[in-house]
Parts: structure tokens; sequence; C-alpha cells
């Protein structure tokens, strides 16, 4: 059970800011999922948390208390590393004992929590085998395992499905929701996928070059992502993002198009959003944006339809229902649902 | 595999020849030579000799000069072999620990390796010489008696100590690199398992690092055993009685000093014997090492 509290977190390589100031208030038991794309300094954040690395500015508390200087082991924390990080040269079971060993907790005692891990995980028929002996999806539960049995206030996990096939990754996100679920511990999430990052998270932290764009629930930045990188990185297909000129209740599109936005003010030019599914085929008129498809992706129950502005070269992402009769080189009208718009700054890429 | 195949037929062997030549004059037939020279008889002026069967090896064996050799063999290789092996290991974990001049300090780590046996031997022999060394003055300021040329247990030391400085640096590179192959990632597992360094280090590099360190043990048993006679013959040769005298060294002693022809070459034949099996052990074990991951 841990509260942890992060305050304006800073890490420095070598005079080279990588994160750049971090603050976040995480209560006991929320699963935290931080989210980015590759080199943006999630694991470097992670890892400032475990005490793996150094804090060059900002304070880290854990229940009330500063832990900046204090080693790993003082920190009362697991980690699952991305590469799982097994004991070569012990058993699954050594493996899941080593920290509880140190501990000094009684030999019964070890047995039944690394048993009851097992159990959990289904890791039972391989404890006495090494590691090389398993597969990717078993070294993976070994790692978890090797965290969960020694009840730790709070819990690391640095990208710990991208080594495992589709499948697989799908079933071991749904134990490790369970599992939180039921333990309640306090945790915190890495990855670089999306889906796991809206599936898994009480809330995200999208990561942008160091910086936390947005630190909200995942319905909050996926409804109003707070800066255009967020709204760009969360969902898939990924949001239309145009630059447009925004003028009182009209918004001129790429090609020419002006598109009536009531209610919209004159900005000049800003980034218009609109997701995929927020574009539905109308008639042809004058509030609708004429866009030629250049060709459709169909999934079953839906359909998704890519094109360009007519007259431009902006790209259009539609999600369109299974049923639909469009087809390659046709051209559609679509017309923005009601409120669903989003704005950017074009500099700063914030929203308005 | 592969087979290569020469369109020249002499080519190859004139290309071979040199190499060949090399093993056949400088190892073959003097290895023959000893086998040769184990079963016979010589004055020590090389007039006549005659066949005696293993008469030679027999009388090696009972020789209790002989013994003492081989349990001063004994000794010294295990000696020269865990003080190397140790404190190779030592500056290796802690030059690794380093953040600032890592490549510094390796780089000056190896020069021991490239200084002749002989030299390192005569190096330690100047420090040392109760006469004249540097370092004779203050060990005997200290209140030691120190005198290796009439204490047995101190020239002993000597050697060892001469032979353990030469070979830290090539168990210093081996560890290193053993080092550097185990991942940081674990050492990061076991400090967040709760391990402080030093229980990290017992139980889990220490345990990684003992393939490298099963295959130093062998190197350095070899070396302890057949390469530090230039390291003996300068700074003791064998003294004082025979209390540094190794098998090796007795050979010399035997053939080349007191020309006793047969026994020294029964003692090499023995020696031989020994080569070839720690070399088979090598083999067998070391190829077949315990590889994780
Ligand atoms: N030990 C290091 N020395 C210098 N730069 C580093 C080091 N570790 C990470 N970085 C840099 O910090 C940034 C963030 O890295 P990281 O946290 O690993 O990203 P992520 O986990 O999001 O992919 C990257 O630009 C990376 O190059
Ligand atoms: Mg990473």
């Amino acid at each position: 059970m841990a509260h942890i509290l992060l305050k304006d977190l800073r890490k420095s390589y070598a005079g080279q800011e990588v994160i750049h100031g971090i603050t976040m208030d995480i209560p006991n038991g929320e699963f935290v999922v931080i989210v980015g794309p590759s080199g943006c300094g999630k694991s470097t954040l992670l890892r400032m948390v475990a005490g793996l690395e150094g804090i060059s500015a900002g304070t880290i508390e854990i229940d009330g208390r500063v832990v900046n200087d204090l080693e790993p082991r003082q920190r009362d924390i697991a980690m699952v590393f991305q590469n799982y990080a097994l004991y070569p040269h012990m058993s699954v079971r050594e493996n899941m004992a080593y920290g509880l060993k140190i501990a000094k907790m009684p030999k019964a005692e070890i047995d039944a929590a690394v048993t009851r891990a097992a159990k959990m995980l289904e890791l039972e028929p391989y404890l006495d085998r090494k590691p090389r002996a398993l597969s990717g999806g078993q070294r993976q539960r070994v790692a978890m395992g090797r965290a969960l049995v020694r009840t730790p206030s709070a819990f690391l996990l640095d990208e710990p499905l991208s080594n495992l096939d589709a499948k697989l990754r799908v079933q071991m996100r749904m134990q490790i929701k369970d599992m939180h679920l039921n333990t309640g511990q306090t945790t915190l999430y890495v990855t670089h996928d999306q889906v796991e990052a809206m599936t898994l998270a009480d809330r995200l932290i999208v990561m942008n070059k160091g910086i936390a764009d947005q630190i909200a629930t995942p319905h909050e930045v996926y409804e109003t992502p707070a800066t255009e990188f967020v709204a760009g990185f969360i969902g898939s297909p990924a949001m239309n993002i145009f630059t447009v000129t925004a003028e009182a209740g009209m918004a001129v599109l790429p090609g020419g198009h002006r598109l009536p936005l009531p209610g919209l003010a004159a900005h000049g030019k800003v980034r218009l959003g609109l997701r995929p599914e927020d574009l539905e085929i109308v008639d042809a008129s004058t509030a609708a944006i004429p866009v030629v498809l250049r060709s459709i992706e169909w999934l079953g129950a839906d359909a998704f339809g890519y094109g360009m502005i007519d007259g431009s070269d902006a790209l259009v992402t539609l999600r369109l229902a299974g049923s639909t009769g469009a087809k390659r080189g046709d051209r559609v009208h679509v017309a923005p649902k009601e409120g669903r718009l989003h704005l950017f700054s074009a500099e700063s890429g914030k929203r308005m | 595999m592969r087979r290569t195949v020469f369109p020249n037929k002499v080519l190859p062997w004139v290309l071979l020849a040199p190499q060949l030549a090399i093993t056949l004059i400088f190892f073959y037939w003097p290895a023959a030579q000893a086998f040769r020279q184990s079963v016979l008889r010589e004055d020590p002026f090389g007039l006549s000799s005659k066949y005696v069967g293993l008469e030679n090896f027999r009388k090696v064996f009972a020789d209790p000069a002989y013994l003492n050799a081989m349990q001063v063999t004994v000794v010294f290789s295990l000696l020269v072999a865990f003080f190397a092996l140790g404190i190779a290991l030592f500056l290796a974990v802690q030059v690794e620990k380093l953040v600032r001049g890592k490549g510094f300090y390796r780089t000056m780590m190896i020069w021991p390796y490239a200084v002749a046996p002989a030299i390192a031997g005569m190096l330690w022999l100047f420090m040392f010489n109760p006469s004249f060394g540097t370092l004779a003055y203050p060990l005997r300021l200290m209140g030691i008696d120190w005198n290796p040329l009439l204490n047995g247990d101190q020239a002993m030391a000597l050697v060892v100590a001469a032979a353990t400085w030469k070979q830290i640096s090539y168990n210093f590179l081996f560890f290193v690199a053993g080092l550097q192959a185990i991942p940081r990632s674990l050492l990061e597992a076991a400090a967040i398992d709760g391990a402080n360094r030093r229980h990290a280090f017992w139980t889990i590099v220490f345990p990684l690092l003992a393939p490298t360190t099963f295959f130093l043990l062998v190197v350095n048993t070899v070396y302890a055993l057949f390469d530090t006679f230039g390291i003996i013959h300068a700074v003791t040769s064998g003294g004082p009685g025979k209390s540094t005298e190794t098998l090796v060294y007795k050979v010399y002693n035997d053939g080349f000093v007191n020309l006793i022809m047969g026994s020294s070459a029964a003692q090499s034949v023995i020696l031989m014997v020994i080569v070839i099996a720690l070399t088979a052990f090598q083999f067998r074990f070391i190829e077949k090492r315990v590889h994780y991951g």
C-alpha cells in the first residue's frame, strides 16, 4: 500500500535534460500507466521511482517519506523488467524466493508464498526448471511471480508484455488487471501500446519528449486530449488533424472548403482535430467536406476508409459501418458530429 | 562444413612447412629424445648409455627430493592460482564500479602481462633482496626478520608474489569480460529484491562468473606449473635448500646442472603426462562448460 508523490521530477544525463519536471499525486491503490513513444523517458521515470536512477531535481515521496536518497531495497517496491531479468542460474522457485530469503522470512512461509504465487500464475509444473527451459510467456509469469510474492507496497512494470505474441499479450493484460483488482496495490505500468494503456489504467500519464503532456483518466485523455500530440497518439486509427484558418463560425479547410462551425471564434491558423468515428457520411451540401476515397479496409463490423479532402493532399480517415457501400475511388461527403471537434494552437499544440 | 580445395598440390605444403618444421624440431624431436633417454642410463659425459627399462622412473618416485618438489609445486600452484584469481577478480569488480577512467585502469592493468617472467622475477628480487632490496629495509624496520635467502617460507612467498603479480593481468582481462557479459538488469533486479552489493555479488555475480573462473583456474594452474621457471630461476634458483624447487625447476637442475640425464628425462616425461592430462581435462570440461541464458 503506497501513496506516491512526484514533485517537479527532473532527470539529466551529462547536462542533457530528458525528464522535464513531472508532478503527480498517485493515491494508494491506483493503477497508473505511463504511455508514450519510444525514447520519451518512460523507463527513466519508472527507474527513478524504483531507485535505479538518480534524481537530478525534484522529489519522490512514498507514504509521506522522501525517498530520493534511499536505495531500491529501502523503498519497498517490486519491479518487472522488460527483459524479465530472471536469475539464469536459479530455478523458478529460487528466483521467486530470492527476495524473501533476503528478507529473512521463515522457510515455511517462503514455500507457502511461492506456492501461492505459482498457483495463481499457473507455474506449478515449472518450479524446478531453470529460466532457459521456459517459453517467453512462462518467463514473463515468473517475473510477475517474483514481484508478487513480496507483497510490496508498490508494483512497477516496464513494458512487461512487449516481448510476447499478440494473443498472450491480451491474456496477460487481463491477468494483470485481475491481479490489481485482487491485491489493490499501487501500480506504475510503462507501455508504448495505447491499447494496453487505455484498458489497464485508472489514470494515464501521456509522455512526450520528457514532458507529461496530460495526466488524466483514459476517458478524459480520449475525449479531451490536452495537446495535439496526445490527440494524435491516443486512438486508433489516429485522429485526423488539419491546419485550418479559423474565421468566425467558419473554418477554411485544405482545398479551400469552407466548413460552417457554429461558435468558432476567429483565431487565424489553428489545428483542427476530428476523430474518424466523428465523421459521418452525409448528402452533398455546402456544410460537408468532400472526400475522395483511396482505399477501404473492411474489418467485419467496421470498415476504415482512407482518402483525401478533394482538391488537396490532406489525408482523412473515416470509420464506416461494415455495411457501407462506399468503394475505392468514390467521392463522398462527410460532416463532423455536433460538438466533437478538437482545436489546438498551431504554435504550442495546446488544446484551445 | 565447406571443404577448401587448393588447385596447387605443392603450395599448401610449402606454406605449412615452416610451422611444421618448428613443431617437429622444437617439440616432437625433444619429446622423442626425452622418451628415449628416460629408459637409458647415460654417463655424465654422454659417452656411453645402456637400456634400463623403467628403472629411472622407479628411482624418481623413490627420491625424497622429487616428492619434495612435488609438494612444493602443489603448494606453489595452489597459492598462485588462488591469489592471482582472487586479486584479479577483486580488481575487476572495483574497476567495473568506476564511472570515469575505466579504460585507463584497464590499460594499466594489462601492462604486467607484457613483462617477461625473468624480468618480473628480477623486479621482485630488486624490491625484496635482503641486502639491497628497496622494500626489504622497511620490512625489517617493521620488525620482520626478512631474509628469503635463508628462510624457505619467505622465499616461497616471494616467488608466489612475483608469479601472481604477472598473472593478475591475464585473469583481470577475462574477469572484466565476464563481468560485462552479466546483464545489468540482473543486478538491478537483485537490488530491488533487497540484496545489498555484497550479497548480490556472492549470489548473482560470482555464480554467473563460474565458467570464467573455472577456465582461469585451469589456465593458472598450467601457468604456475610450467611458465614460472623464469621467475623461480631469477629470484631463488629453487632455494634456499630446495624449498622453492618445483617439478619443472628440478628437471632443469637435474638435467642441465647435475647432468643426471636419465632421471631428468624421466621427470620430463612425467611432466608431459601431467600437461596432457590437464589439457584433456580442460577440453572436456571447458568446451562443455555451463552456458546460461
Ligand atoms: N544512461 C543513459 N545515458 C544517457 N541518456 C540516456 C540514458 N538512459 C536513457 N537515456 C536517454 O533518455 C531518454 C529516455 O529514455 P527512456 O526512458 O529509456 O525512454 P523510453 O523508456 O520511453 O523508451 C532517451 O532519449 C535516452 O536516449
Ligand atoms: Mg523503455
